[in-house]
Parts: structure tokens; sequence; C-alpha cells
């Protein structure tokens, strides 16, 4: 049979032996996918140049050492006055915070859905419905929530469980309430980037440390986590890139319009970059005058969130390097 | 085509095979089901100490399963029920006050697919000792010497125990996991087709390897081959969906067995 075919297909070749190629003809199918699927990156890139671009050279020639390690004392809305050191601390402040409630909550619920937690059953696939879902609750939704679970419930229940002698200390917007409702927000993202990176590793490799008499709390402290740690800070840079910019779920809990000094303790309320921009574009007396200033605070923005992802960009390739242990 | 001409087995008929030493374990009407389908059809048979004893018989037909069942690597599986008793040292190994970290300890496993952990190759042997909170270097390291050493291994690693496991080759990886099973000194080691996945000469290695730890642990194996059954092993025992054909010393098997089935797969005319 093989060797039959062999002879024909040979005969069928060699027939057709001397034979001219038929001359290319333009594909015009082909072109058209090239072309449509090309434009539309470019439109992309060139809408990201042009955004870039604009806050580039209109805010650089404004950003100053001046400019960011000073504070708003004399005029917030003129830039040859106004400072943005205290937003620049209050988002780094938020989000590194954010970063500390997020990843245990994120990574410990992440452990339970792939470790302990029965794929199947309807109790896991209510939790992990819920966690896609809370994922696509809009923003301003986890803001009012965070006022009134944390701020409202929580904080006044600690100013009464202290005895603060009816002082309002925990029980008002702050720092540590943006911090938690940030870390609400970005839970789903940092349970499903650790979950994935979970589930990618070999069943071998439990089922290896569990032989050799390791319990299971054992074999996911050794094995499975520092494995995870990849994963997991892809979560965290995914749940910074999106915390750093947003403003809506700090609105009422602990963003402030102006402060004089920085805060000085977790229950002090924060100025913010992304709030800030928020608050010039929209409540400056001269909108000529403040317009460089709005350029150059989110020029800081922009490079603040880079920088953010920048580290843990690093932390996370240092990781992988220990987790993969290859050299 | 053979499959359809094999006869319906009635008995599965196990006792221990004549010459044995008494049994380390013992197995008694064991039957394992996942879900509803059942992998083991009621088991029985007893293996004996310092002896290798194979398991042969086509995929799916429960050697491994069976195999899983004396570290309780089962119990990981969602829905599995099980029947019947195990025995090692006579004592049932499912029974509530049986510590299965213990019989872990005791029962050490190696994998069809070899599995070394992402570490050092002195951490990867090092691991079981250092759950047992055995922390001394001095200590560790003579123990991960002597493990290497017993593994075949040490020649060729000595002179980098500190890089990573997967660096080493698919046969040195399986001697890894073998040297690591062994670290925590187990008395019985199972192996689940340890050298399906190596070439020729790795499996030989793997095979002598086995053939001399034979003098101090019981070794039960899980193989698809045939001639390593018969090269390594002393009694052998030939499943067929799930139910347990034959079993006796691994001469008798091959050379003449008592049942038909187990002469024609022996002999290669199925599975």
């Amino acid at each position: 049979m093989t060797s039959a075919g062999t002879t024909t297909h040979a005969n069928d070749f060699t027939g057709k032996k001397g034979r001219r190629f038929r001359a290319a003809r333009i594909d015009w199918a082909s072109l058209l996918g090239t072309g449509a699927t090309g434009l539309a990156t470019l439109l992309i890139v060139a809408i990201l140049g042009i955004i870039l671009g604009n806050i580039f050279i209109n805010g650089l020639p404004h950003v100053s050492w001046r400019f960011v390690s000073t504070g708003t004392a004399t005029d917030m809305f003129d830039v040859n006055k106004a400072g943005i050191l205290p937003m620049i601390f209050g988002t780094t402040a938020r989000v590194i915070l954010m970063t500390l409630f997020v990843l245990p909550m994120g990574v410990l619920t992440a452990i339970y859905l792939t470790e302990y937690a029965r794929i199947h059953s309807p109790f896991t696939r209510i939790i992990r419905g819920a966690v896609n879902n809370l994922a696509g609750v809009p923003s301003i939704v986890f803001g009012l929530f965070g006022a009134g679970f944390f701020v409202h419930f929580i904080g006044r229940g600690m100013d009464s469980a202290l005895q603060s002698g009816g002082a309002i200390v925990w029980g008002q917007p702050a720092l540590i309430w943006a911090s938690a409702t940030l870390a609400v927000m970005t839970l789903p993202v940092v349970i499903i980037a650790t979950e994935e990176s979970l589930r990618a590793i070999p069943q071998g490799l439990r089922e290896a440390s569990l032989a050799l008499g390791a319990s299971k709390l054992e074999t996911i402290i050794k094995i499975v986590l520092p494995q995870a740690v990849p994963g997991i800070m892809t979560g965290a840079i995914l749940a910074i890139s999106r915390a750093a910019g947003e403003v809506a779920p700090i609105l009422f809990t602990g963003a402030a319009y102006y402060m004089r000094d920085l805060p000085s303790s977790l229950h002090d309320q924060f100025m913010d970059l992304g709030y800030h921009v928020f608050i010039l574009s929209t409540q400056s007396p001269n909108v000529d005058k403040t317009r460089p200033l709005l350029y150059a605070t989110v020029l800081v923005l922009l490079c603040l969130t880079f920088m953010l992802n920048i580290v843990a960009i690093f932390v996370r390739a240092k990781m992988r390097k220990k987790a993969r242990m290859l050299h | 085509m053979a499959e359809t001409t094999l006869p319906k087995i009635t008995v599965a008929l196990a006792t221990q095979p004549a010459g044995t030493p008494t049994s380390l374990i013992e197995v008694q009407d064991l039957s394992l089901s996942y879900g509803a389908a059942q992998a083991l059809k009621s088991i029985s048979l007893g293996i004996g100490e310092k002896v290798v004893t194979a398991f042969i018989g086509p995929s799916g037909c429960g050697k491994s399963t069976l195999l899983r069942c004396f570290n309780r690597m089962n119990d990981l599986i969602d829905n599995v029920r099980i029947q019947g008793s195990v025995k090692i040292a006579q004592q049932d190994i499912y029974s509530q006050e049986v510590d299965v970290i213990e019989l872990r300890k005791r029962v050490g496993m190696v994998f069809q697919k070899s599995n070394p952990f992402p570490k050092s190759i002195f951490e990867n042997v090092a691991y079981g000792l250092r759950l047992q909170g055995i922390t001394r270097n001095s200590q560790l390291a003579a123990a991960v010497e002597e493990s290497l050493r017993q593994a075949a291994l040490w020649e060729e690693v000595k002179d980098r125990l500190h890089t990573s496991g997967l660096g080493l080759s698919g046969g040195q990886q399986q001697r890894l996991c073998i040297a690591r099973a062994i670290a925590i000194k187990p008395e019985i080691i199972l192996m689940d087709e340890p050298a399906s996945a190596l070439d020729p000469i790795a499996t030989t290695r793997v095979e002598e390897l086995i053939l001399d730890l034979k003098k101090d642990y019981t070794i039960v194996i899980v193989t698809h081959n045939m001639q390593q059954a018969a090269r390594i092993s002393d009694f052998t025992a030939f499943f067929y969906l799930g139910e347990l054909v034959e079993y006796g010393t691994t001469s008798k098997i091959f050379t003449n067995p008592a049942k038909k089935q187990t002469e024609d797969y022996v002999t290669g005319r199925f599975g």
C-alpha cells in the first residue's frame, strides 16, 4: 500500500518535470487581513503615543525638584508655587498599604480554592463566581461600600470598643480605610493570578512531598508556595496597576481635598495624585494658570504608577529565578 | 483482537505463593471504586519481606491503584471508596488510629514521572529528613551522601550537590527520586513504573539499583515491561480488569503459568 502510494506520487512529480510554476497572483484576502490588523495596531500605538507625547511635552518643563518635594502651602492652583509631595506620599502609601492587605487575603483564598476545596462542589463554584463578579463591580460602588463598611461599621465600631471617649479617631475617612477598600477591589485580580499559578504546579510535586511524609500544610508551605511566588507577584503587579490611578474608591474613604501636613498615622486622611488631578481640572479659579500644573501632575502620576510596577516586576523576576532553581 | 477471545474471569483465587517468607503486606478482600467505576475487585494477596514483587497487567487493570493503596495515596482523590483491608506488619493501615504521615514515612514511593523538587540535589534528598526535624548539617550531609551512594548516584553528583535537581538527566532524576525516598529509611518502597520514561541504559541502571536495594527493602513495582518483571522480581502478580488473575513466583508465572490468560499476556499475545 505504502510503497504503491509513494510510487504514484513520484510519478506525478516527475511527470510534471519541466512545467513552469503558476504565476503568483495577488492574494487580496491576505492583504486585507494584514492591512486591517496592522492598521488597528497602528491606531492603538498612535493614540498611546499622542497621549503620552502630549503629557510629556506639556508637563516635563514644569516638573522640578521643588515641584515634587514641597507641599501646596501657598496656592495649590499656581504652577509656580504649588508642590505635590503630599499627593505623591499619599498615593504611594495607600498603594503599599493596599498591597499588604490584599496579598495575604488573596493568596490565602486562592490556596483554599485550589488546595483544600473540592473543585466541583457547589460551594466552591459559588465562591469562584463571587470572585469573578467582584471583578466586574464598578469602582464607585467599592467606594460606597468602603465608606459604609470600613469607615462607619468597622471604624465607628473600633472607636466605641477602644472607648475613645466620644472622640472620632477611626470612624472617619482615613488612609487605612482607603487602602482596605482598594484591597477589596483588587482582591479578584490577586486571587485569580495566584490560583492560576497554583494550578500550574505539577501534581507530581505535591504527591512526591506527601509520599515523603509531609503533611498537606508542609507541602503547601515548602513546595507549592515557593513555586507560586512569581504568579502571586503578577497578581500584585496587576493590583497595583489597577489601584494606583483609581480615584472613585478613595473618594469617600480617605482622600482629602486639602491637608496642611502629611498624614502621620493610619487614621489620618491623605491627599492623592489622582484625586488632585480631578481637583485641579474642576476646581481651579484660573484654568489657564492651572493647566501646566495639571500636565505636570498627570506626568508625575504616570511615572509613579510606572515605577511601582517596575519595582514589582523586578521583585518578580528575582523570585522567579529563585523558584525555578535553574542554573 | 486477542481481547475478544479472552475468557471471562470468574475466580480470583489468591493465596500467598509457596516459598514466601512471612508476608509484610497483607491485602484482604480489597475493593476500590472511583465514583461508579470499580477499579479493584476483591483483591487478596500477601507480599513478602525483602523481596521484589512485580505487578503486571494491561493499562487500567488496577495495578497502580493497588500500589497506591499501600501508602494511602488514593486518599487524595475525591470519591474513592475502599472496602476490605490492607495490613502492613499486622496493622490495618486504613484504621482510624493510623497516622497517614507515619505510614508514608515507612512506605516510600517512586513515581512514574520523575518529580524532583525544584531545589538543589542536596535539598531534594534532605527534604524528608528536614520534615522529621533533622537540622544538624553534619547529620544531613552524612544521610544525603549515604542515600545518594545507595541510589548509585553519588559519583555523578558529588561535585554539584548544590545545583538544581532539575539539571540532571532523566535517568539521574529518577535515581535522585529513589535516593530521596530511601533517605528517610522506609521499610517498603513502592515503585510505579519507575523506568517507563527512561532510555534502555538508564533503565538498566535503575534495575540494577532495585536488585541492590532488595537487600534492605521490600519493593513492590508496577511495570508494563514484561522483561523487566522477569529480570528483577521474585514474585509476580498478574492483574486484569481490576482482578488478580494469578500470583506466584516470577519463574512460575513466566514459564509455567496456571492460567491461559496469564500465559497469553506474558507471551505477548495480548495487552
